[in-house]
């Protein structure tokens, strides 16, 4: 996903003189070409995620159009009151790019891990939340910023991610999921980086003759109300899947527009990480079989919570 | 010699004018504070003198053009002495002096701690410490990469030299050779519940500031010709620039001066009254 982001964002910035990337002193080699074509417009802010935010704000205040750029945790946990005061309170238009969101970094520890960046994000006014969930949504979300430029936070993975979508998203809008897969029983709603395993999951369940949906939900905040309303009044089991915590999160908004609805005939699951930190050394692939987020992990919670089919 | 004596004859006559400029921000600071019930007077008096200074004679910002790109930008980023703002902004013309009338009472556009454009020549809201020179050095940074040429002058409190931010922008600043940020300390020696240099190891300030790869330079943050100095030096800089200003907290005012109580106390009619006075203005 995140050369996906550099490769997008160098063929905007070299259309657009306001564009400017600033870093938070990573994505070494990752911007090369963007510097190659606009060196003057990357600055390397350190590490100092708080300055760097702010920073963005005060060049969004002069009509530029910043991007700050770092890994996840780093971002959103150092600089919260920053991206609070100065990004959302001011509705700057800065793009807030959060790297490895989730357990992209999880060899990495605690640490390195964004389980609860949505809930912070999501929960501040002004402030639009993009989980993309493959390189295909990075490039649609990349443009969709600079279409409208508003406070946004794009949470992307890492590297190597699969793509889920076959062609690029030239319909993709800001707080319009995508479905993918149309069924009638189970509706499973990915954010993020689930997408690819949800596709998996999705794929097996109907393999299993298990009528089912998938949706993208890309964009956390604004949620789309009008394609959750359909999603639950046409199954029967909504489950939504998110590499973070349970707490807060997707399916927490998700939770929240159910609890305003006046009747639904479906039931929601909410499908993330537990409230605890992983005290664990291992991959992704082995923290997501920890938290049975993996395609095994994910299937089972479905079967489990439908009962035997 | 003649010409230059004139000058300066000029120069001190301006100045004597300016403390008349001074004296009345100073009333209109202490009966809002009175006014509206409102804390950090103290706060508010320390930086008039350097403030009335940029507004008159320094900062190329004009009521006409508040949006114009290569306007000087100021940014105070100890935003709880916000009347002081409000009061310079009003009396150069940005806005009506009556809507001072409803300052800080359900919507009045002059909020206790400035948010994004409530009102004209209002760059940034501020009142979260710390913030104040990350801003100024975005926005000076712009303006080297879009060629559109401004000074960008933030005040900061020696209080929120104790944040981590202010020093990642100290860092980073001359890193990239802005010239045309200027960050004038109001250095009243007193932060909320305490003296600031018992609190944190400030001192030397200017100092500190060198060290980061900044120009600065000590003056006394009363005397118009001493800020003088500094702000033509500043602009000439090849680096950011510090002005460290020593200030006095409650400036004006023999009760207030140097007394941290004022940091939170709100004057009773009769303080008015007599701080009106002893500044010789016209008692309400």
């Amino acid at each position: 996903m995140r050369n996906a982001f550099a490769d997008e964002l160098t063929k905007i910035a070299k259309e657009d003189p306001s564009v400017v990337l600033l870093s938070g002193d990573i994505g070494n080699r990752l911007f090369d070409k963007y510097k190659q074509s606009c060196p003057e417009r990357f600055v390397n802010c350190g590490v100092a995620e708080a300055n760097m935010v702010t920073m963005s704000s005060g060049m969004a205040m002069t009509g530029m159009k910043p991007v700050a750029y770092t890994i996840a945790s780093f971002l959103i946990y150092r600089a919260f009151e920053q991206i609070r005061v100065d990004v959302s309170y001011h509705d700057a238009p800065v793009l807030l790019v959060g790297v490895g969101g989730g357990l992209s970094y999880a060899s990495n520890g605690s640490t390195h891990h964004a389980l609860e960046d949505i809930a912070l994000m999501r929960s501040l006014p002004n402030m639009q939340v993009i989980c993309a969930g493959d390189p295909l949504e990075v490039r649609a979300a990349t443009k969709a910023f600079f279409k409208d430029p508003k406070p946004t936070y794009l949470r992307i993975g890492k590297k190597g991610e699969d793509a889920v979508h076959e062609k690029s998203l030239d319909d993709f809008k800001v707080g319009k999921s995508i479905c993918i897969k149309q069924g009638k029983s189970v509706a499973v709603l990915a954010t993020g980086n689930m997408l690819p395993n949800c596709s998996s999951v999705t794929d097996e369940l109907i393999e299993r003759g298990i009528s089912s949906s998938l949706y993208s939900f890309h964009s956390v905040k604004p949620l789309d109300e009008k394609c959750l309303q359909t999603i639950f009044s046409e199954h029967e089991y909504v489950f939504t899947v998110e590499e973070h915590s349970k707490k807060g999160g997707f399916g927490s908004a998700v939770a929240e527009w159910l609890s305003s609805q006046a009747k639904t005939t479906a039931r929601l699951f909410i499908v993330g990480t537990p409230d605890q930190f992983l005290l664990y050394t291992g991959n992704q692939e082995a923290a997501r079989r920890t938290y049975r987020l993996d395609k095994a992990g994910i299937l089972e919670q479905i079967i489990g919570a439908i009962g035997p089919v | 010699m003649i010409a230059s004596a004139n000058n300066l004859n000029k120069a001190e006559e301006e100045f004597v004018s300016l403390l008349a400029v001074s004296a009345k921000i100073r009333g209109r600071i202490i009966q809002l504070s009175h006014q509206a019930k409102t804390p950090h007077l103290g706060s508010s008096l320390s930086f008039v003198d350097l403030l009335v200074y940029l507004y008159w004679n320094f900062l190329e910002i004009s009521p006409q053009q508040i949006n114009a790109p290569d306007r000087d930008r100021f940014i105070l980023s100890k935003g709880h002495g916000i009347t002081t703002l409000y009061s310079v902004l009003a009396e150069r013309g940005f806005f009506p002096s009556e809507l001072f009338d409803d300052y800080a009472q359900k919507g009045s556009p002059l909020p206790e701690h400035p948010s994004p454009h409530c009102i004209p020549g209002i760059e940034a809201a501020t009142g979260s410490l710390g913030h104040g020179l990350s801003i100024a050095t975005g926005i000076a940074l712009a303006s080297k990469m879009n060629g559109i040429s401004y000074n960008v002058v933030t005040l900061l409190s020696d209080g929120e030299c104790n944040e981590g931010s202010t020093w990642e922008a100290a860092l980073l600043a001359p890193a990239h050779h802005l010239n045309n940020l200027i960050a004038i300390v109001d250095f009243n020696k007193w932060q909320a519940t305490g003296r600031s240099s018992e609190i944190t190891a400030l001192e030397p300030l200017e100092k500190k500031f060198e060290a980061f790869g900044w120009s600065s330079i000590r003056i006394d943050g009363h005397n118009f010709r001493q800020i003088q100095s500094a702000l033509e030096t500043a602009k000439n800089s090849e680096n950011p620039f510090a002005i460290i200003a020593d200030t006095v907290k409650g400036k004006g005012v023999q009760m207030m001066e140097d007394d941290n109580n004022w940091h939170y106390r709100i004057p009773t009619k009769e303080e008015v009254d007599s701080a009106l006075a002893e500044l010789g203005l016209k008692t309400s």
